[in-house]
């Protein structure tokens, strides 16, 4: 039946996510984050697992949730709203890629600790010269007797530090073109060789690291999938991942303009609240249409990908390319409606505009999205 | 979310695909760019009674009135095939406007006397709200009418009324107290045309048609049965045609702009620039993807403002959004195909150099009105600020 809209049990969880991130994840409690050693709050990442967050698209054979994207897109609004300090994105796609693209052995050894909340995961694709597309995978792997031996530089690499498991993304042959000869390698952040560096990233509430490989070992065990063949996986992983940062992208602007809006009625200006003045309302309106609209695309991306539709990959582009812009484009234009006081630090506008250029590049910015847009299309 | 259709729909589907099939007129297909209007007007006539000879014509009314009491995905289906079709569109006053208005405000006899001719195709119908004076505050119209026994008489001008030299009767709004507020003193009323002391006159538009019409009332005498609703309460009953104006009349429109999308694709890949086509300059693909982009969403307001009304709740804030999001859409289009023909861009219809007969170059000046016609989009989005986001005024 035709239905552009969420479920009750989707709206309940919309409301339950909403509830519990509004009581734990205040923008003081991301404050707190940001000079903190871990990044992210361990207590709070095993509460979001008891709540099933963290097994949410696993299959309930693996102790998962079995859910949809559609309800990792409600969950990630969410987590946009409450600039989640947490890899709760490459967690949750570190997982899909298992269940894509593991074998039955490496589900039951990760899935389940995933869900528990006892695993953190996260995913290495960029690298210093190229990142987003099959081209920037150059990390070498070498084929050994038992397994494979990888040197490369791997680049924000999400709460790498933090990771328990990388799925990282290495390449094992030159093949015809850039997709062909990528292996996906399970790597355990603490073997020898490896060195985590973190970046001086702007968003401090979003942990970026570099990832040092120095001929590290990768035994057969941990390889995923058939060697040469892992961007097939990695691709659909991606456009999941880019659909996810779009939702929580919409949850940011919806939230920050909703910030804006209460200001606005408060802020006096030559006798009048500055909501009354055009300059003001117009803009928080063309901001409202916005969030509207790329919600809507994100929504479609989400059931899109779930159901399978013919144009699930370039819905997913559709989606991130809208959502990177809007959502710099709100909290730059909400930024300057605030005035000096959303210069300060002490303000909270800066937490947005920063977590919207995190977005803004993940998986994949406006332009690299709309050339993908093109090339399926034209 | 489900977007899928069930068997049933799909059904009605092919009911509705095969008679449009059959039904398309000829003299439509060859004259596809409807850059003529007199050619464009005739069609869209022969096409209002063509569609209540086939019994499409009630598709969104109420039983009650004649109609087929569809449901919100049967219509939906109907404009997305008629859509596909690239069938004309007809002329939507009668049947889009005033039919909804009268359901919800008219009079029994109202209803009796202009809902069957409007169905069938045999009345035209125009509207007459803004004035020179009035436009986005449309509540400061000035157009008069007192009471004279058991008639109003009417005296004013009024403007933009699309396609009101072809129109038989208008719906128009007057004022009939000096009210503070402004809006408190207006009335609805339904006027023949040929009532003397009506006067219509077509209005040249910057793209040469004249769709849109100026009317002047001298001394008009209407009967006061004619008025819809109460005396002073005109208000109220317009804001059931302009919501009416802002929901049923979208549901072909995504299928629409898809197709001049597609059209706007062909337009780059088979314009050169120094050789390559622009459908390979990275440029024009960023704004082609752009337009994708737009034009998909769009699509899903739509879809979502559907599911709201399906779900039996009122006007979501979609709504709101659907008339600015489009026009501003549209407009963006419209430059691009502009960027894309490049110095062609200035030759209109009737040059042989002009790409496709000058279909772009028409509708981008043509479609300057979008943002400006049924509220402007400064108004949308006071409208927006004020009702939605609930900002002081």
């Amino acid at each position: 039946m035709f239905n552009f809209a969420l479920n009750e049990e989707q709206e309940m969880l919309r409301k339950t996510v909403r509830s519990f991130l509004e009581d734990n994840c205040t923008t003081e409690f991301v404050r707190t984050m940001l000079d903190d050693s871990n990044g992210y709050s361990p207590k709070m990442w095993q509460e979001m697992a008891d709540l099933g967050w963290l097994g949410l698209n696993i299959p309930e054979e693996y102790n998962g949730m079995g859910m949809s994207m559609v309800d990792l897109e409600v969950v990630m609004e969410q987590m946009g709203r409450a600039i989640l300090p947490a890899p709760f994105l490459e967690t949750v796609m570190a997982s899909e890629a298992i269940n894509l693209g593991g074998n039955e052995v490496q589900r039951q050894l990760y899935l389940p600790r995933i869900a528990s909340g006892e695993l953190i995961a996260t995913l290495a694709i960029d690298e210093p010269e190229g990142y987003w597309t099959a081209g920037a995978v150059n990390a070498k792997a070498v084929q050994e007797s038992d397994g494979l031996r990888v040197t490369g530089t791997k680049l924000f690499v999400p709460y790498a530090q933090a990771a328990g498991l990388v799925v990282c993304a290495v390449r094992t042959a030159e093949g015809k073109c850039a997709t062909e000869g990528i292996t996906l390698v399970l790597l355990d952040p603490k073997a020898e060789g490896v060195t985590i560096t973190p970046l001086n990233a702007m968003d401090e509430a979003y942990r970026l690291c570099e990832l040092k490989l120095d001929g590290v070992k990768i035994p057969t065990c941990s390889v995923m999938g058939e060697a040469g063949k892992g961007w097939a996986i990695l691709d659909k992983v991606m456009q999941k991942a880019a659909v996810l940062a779009a939702a929580e992208a919409v949850g940011g602007a919806e939230k920050a303009l909703e910030m804006i809006v209460q200001y606005s009625k408060e802020r006096i200006a030559f006798d009048k609240p500055i909501g009354s003045y055009q300059a003001i309302k117009h803009r928080c309106a063309d901001i409202f249409v916005d969030v509207e609209a790329t919600r809507g695309s994100v929504m479609y991306a989400a059931w899109a990908q779930a159901s399978g539709a013919a144009d699930a990959e370039t819905s997913a582009s559709v989606a991130k390319a809208y959502a990177s812009d809007i959502y710099v484009n709100a909290a730059q234009k909400i930024l300057q409606s605030f005035g000096g006081i959303g210069f300060t630090w002490e303000h909270d506008i800066h937490l947005f505009l920063k977590r919207a250029r995190r977005l803004e590049m993940a998986y994949g910015d406006a332009s690299l999205h709309r050339e993908k847009i093109a090339g399926l299309w034209l | 979310m489900d977007l899928t259709f069930t068997p049933e729909n799909e059904k009605f589907r092919e009911q509705v695909r095969a008679w449009v099939k059959d039904n398309l007129p000829e003299e439509w297909k060859t004259t596809n760019n409807a850059l003529d209007q007199e050619v464009r007007d005739r069609i869209n006539q022969k096409w209002d009674k063509k569609l209540y000879e086939g019994g499409w014509a009630g598709i969104s009314w109420p039983v009650e009135y004649g109609g087929m009491g569809a449901t919100m995905v049967e219509q939906l289906i109907f404009y997305e095939e008629m859509a596909k079709a690239d069938a004309p569109s007809g002329l939507m006053h009668g049947k889009g406007l005033v039919g909804p208005t009268l359901f919800a405000a008219g009079s029994e006899e109202q209803k009796k006397k202009h809902l069957p001719p409007i169905l069938r195709g045999d009345v035209i119908w125009c509207q007459g709200f803004s004035e020179p004076n009035a436009g986005s505050d449309l509540a400061s119209l000035q157009s008069r009418a007192v009471i004279d026994g058991d008639h109003l008489v009417l005296n004013g001008q009024k403007v933009w009324s699309t396609w009101a030299y072809l129109a038989d009767w208008i719906f128009t709004m007057v004022r009939t107290a000096n009210t503070t507020p402004k809006h408190r003193g207006i009335t609805y009323v339904l006027v023949d045309l040929r009532t003397p002391g009506v006067t219509v006159r077509p209005l040249k538009q910057i793209h040469k048609e004249a769709e849109f019409c100026e009317i002047f009332y001298e001394d008009v005498r209407v009967p006061i049965e004619n008025v819809v609703g109460e005396i002073n309460k005109g208000w109220y009953v317009a804001m059931h045609t302009l919501n009416n104006e802002r929901s049923t009349a979208y549901l072909s429109t995504p299928i629409r702009y898809k197709r001049q999308l597609d059209r706007l694709a062909d337009l780059a890949r088979q314009t050169k620039r120094n050789g390559r086509p622009l459908s390979e300059d990275s440029s024009i693909r960023q704004q082609l993807a752009q337009a994708y982009i737009e034009v998909e969403s769009f699509r899903f307001i739509v879809y979502r403002a559907i599911s709201t009304r399906l779900q039996g709740e009122g006007v979501g804030p979609e709504a709101a959004i659907l008339k600015y999001y489009m026009s501003e859409m549209e407009q963006k289009m419209n430059e691009l195909s502009m960027s894309i023909e490049g110095p062609y861009s200035q030759l209109l219809w009737g040059s042989a150099r002009a790409i496709e007969d000058g279909y772009w170059p028409h509708v981008y000046l043509g479609n300057r009105a979008s943002t400006i016609a049924g509220g402007t989009s400064e108004i949308q989005r006071n409208i927006i600020g004020d009702r939605v986001l609930g900002m002081p005024r």
